[in-house]
């Protein structure tokens, strides 16, 4: 198999993409179809990944991160597609959970909590969307009142990915008037009373990965549980929004190299006509053609992963690079899928599982309209 | 306790395998070479060892090339303390009583309570290493663990057999040799990975260890291999046809290559 030519910042960035090269094959590579056939979610796997480092990657050393540029994270995420797209999108997602308390917890929340979260001895999800809008986060309605030090939250929260097997929620609520200033959020434990997590979707793809609604029924959550000020949720999650776009492109990535990956061995192997399929220019074209847009998505997500890591402005460019990867993950799931024929359409062989996994990414984090909202306004405003 | 472990590097078990024509030593310069896999498990009981047992050190000895450095660098990113490699050109050729030579005068240097050391390796396979350490060191050999506790300097092992287990004791200075049934290994860490490379790798000659080049290497080996072949194909399996007696044949058979 041709091997990935990668551009790396540092000699450590190399033995990391080495070290998980190596978590991915002895891993995930044995168990993935295992646990998707059944709907498990790898839990014990998620922690071997923690305590090797991967679960904290983007955030500071003194925290137990490893100060890592989003450019080597994400690459890192890509690898772990490439052999089973829920755990980097496990990963990808609590990478995301934890994104409100390092950027914007107090020093205090940080140290009690951060810990064991980079550690990924805690497990995050992320509750900002409900059933009334998903795409539409500035009306959310999930209500949380202030009673002395105590925060009762009421409402329901949807596509909780991680639901039942988080340790921790980062809850967007309305804690003040209507539109994006009146919302706050919360760091909801697991063992919160009033946290209610509802029956399990029985979704397309993604079956180890579990999601679910959460109903919130006076739920209590300490005063010192609220990260940032009041008012600051909406900015809190936009900003923790733009980073995991970047997460869910990179995971578009490596599902898509995972499919060009195994549809290349067997059009290699399968013979047709006295020789390999992939020497009919039909089949060696599309291919081809597969091969190329993966480039084409790793290098625009990687661009928009460096901007990021410069300082820079990196929002449109993040937006851009989900919707073009998980584009590209479905187009190349979907082709890889006619490259296996009659055998690409049956479960012996992962390419069918490639397929329905790569329509979700085209719909979590933004769907690719509301990416194609974002980066239309911007060219509206732009001078 | 200060505990050493023995680490070997050796040509990937998983991958083609191959001695040189010229002198029938391993052919390691084609090779991967990785740590011997089942000193990756004596590595881990020496960590959980020093993990429960307060002021603990753990050393990783290594005697080869200099391309076994990639292996001393991988075992020390698992959490060993530091490591000792015996370099020295005049050790090619070394065979397994001259490596315990060797060995044993490194060890009498590092003067520690517990050795631990792989029940064998990939790809010698001799399993006697750990004897010929124990003999030239007076210490005794607890070999073949599947399970090893500590207790002050008391060691308890069982060691697997064929049949179950033996429960064998004996007190510190000793050496253990385990087998991969003992415990599931640690994948390094990304921390791990960059202290490693900040740890400390004592390189020691033969002339250091106080060892002459005629007692190592081609000069001071009692055996060699004097040629070598590569294994034949498998051969067609055997057929039983069950006409009334195909379940007695297949018991025979199972017997006869000693499954049952």
């Amino acid at each position: 198999m041709a091997s990935v030519a990668r551009l790396l910042p540092t000699p450590e960035a190399h033995d990391l993409l080495e070290l998980t090269e190596e978590l991915a094959e002895k891993e995930l590579a044995p168990k993935v179809d295992d646990y998707e056939a059944r709907g498990e979610f790898p839990r014990e796997i998620i922690r071997t990944l923690g305590r090797s480092g991967l679960m904290g990657l983007p955030y500071p050393e003194e925290y137990g991160g490893s100060a890592q540029p989003y450019e080597v994270y994400l690459q890192v995420l890509e690898i772990l597609a490439a052999r089973w797209v829920a755990v980097a999108e496990a990963i990808s997602v609590h990478t995301l959970a934890c994104y409100p308390l390092a950027y914007h917890g107090s020093q205090e929340q940080q140290r009690r909590w951060l810990p064991d979260m980079l550690g990924g001895e805690l497990l995050g999800a992320y509750c900002l969307s409900e059933p009334a809008g998903g795409s539409d986060a500035a009306n959310l309605t999930t209500r949380a009142v202030k009673d002395r030090e105590r925060y009762f939250i009421n409402g329901t929260k949807a596509w909780i990915t991680h639901a039942g097997v988080a340790d921790f929620y980062n809850v967007f609520c309305r804690t003040g008037g209507p539109g994006p200033k009146g919302i706050s959020c919360l760091l909801a434990p697991d063992h919160t009373a009033g946290l209610h997590v509802q029956n399990r979707e029985r979704t397309m793809g993604l079956k180890a990965s579990p999601v679910a609604q959460i109903a919130f029924d006076d739920a209590v959550v300490d005063a010192d549980r609220l990260i940032g000020q009041e008012g600051e949720g909406f900015r809190i999650a936009m900003g923790a929004l733009d980073a995991g776009r970047l997460g869910i492109a990179a995971c578009a990535v490596g599902l898509a190299q995972g499919a060009l990956n195994y549809a290349t061995i067997y059009a290699r192997e399968r013979t047709q006509f006295g020789k390999p399929i992939i020497d009919f220019q039909g089949l060696g074209f599309m291919l081809a053609d597969a091969a190329t847009q993966i480039s084409a998505a790793r290098a625009l997500t990687l661009h928009a992963a460096r901007l990021r890591d410069a300082g820079k402005p990196y929002s449109i460019e993040a937006a851009k690079a989900k919707l073009f990867a998980s584009d590209m993950a479905m187009r190349v799931t979907t082709d890889m899928v006619q490259v296996l024929g009659g055998a690409g359409y049956v479960a012996d062989h992962p390419v069918e599982r490639y397929f329905r996994e790569a329509k979700v990414l085209q719909i979590v984090e933004g769907t690719n309209q509301i990416q194609r909202l974002v980066i239309s306004r911007a060219l509206a405003k732009d001078e | 306790m200060k505990i050493v472990v023995l680490v070997k590097q050796v040509p990937d078990s998983g991958a083609e395998r191959n001695l040189r024509a010229e002198d029938n030593t391993v052919d390691r310069a084609s090779a991967n070479n990785v740590i011997n896999e089942m000193d990756e498990y004596a590595l881990e009981e020496a960590l959980r060892i020093q993990e429960a047992h307060g002021g603990s050190t753990v050393t990783v000895l290594t005697m080869g090339p200099e391309r076994a450095t990639e292996s001393i660098r991988k075992a020390l990113s698992m959490g060993p303390d530091g490591a000792v490699h015996v370099l020295d050109d005049a050790l090619s050729g070394t065979d397994a009583l001259g490596t315990s030579k060797v060995l044993a005068a490194a060890l009498k240097r590092l003067e520690p309570d517990l050795v631990l050391c792989g029940a064998e390796s990939t790809d010698a396979r001799g399993q006697v290493l750990p004897h010929m350490l124990a003999e030239r060191l007076g210490v005794a050999a607890l070999t073949g663990a599947r399970k090893l506790t500590v207790d002050g300097s008391q060691l308890t092992i069982e060691r697997q057999t064929e049949e179950g287990y033996e429960v064998v004791t004996a007190a510190t200075p000793a050496i253990v040799s385990v087998w991969d049934t003992i415990n599931e290994p640690r994948y390094p860490s990304f921390k791990g990975i960059m202290a490693a490379k900040k740890k400390p790798v004592e390189t020691l000659t033969l002339a250091d260890l106080g060892v002459s080049a005629d007692e190592a290497g081609w000069a001071g080996a009692l055996t060699t291999v004097a040629s070598h072949a590569k294994r034949p194909p498998r051969s067609a399996g055997v057929k039983v046809t069950d006409d009334g007696e195909g379940g007695t044949k297949l018991v025979e058979f199972l017997v006869s290559e000693k499954f049952v």
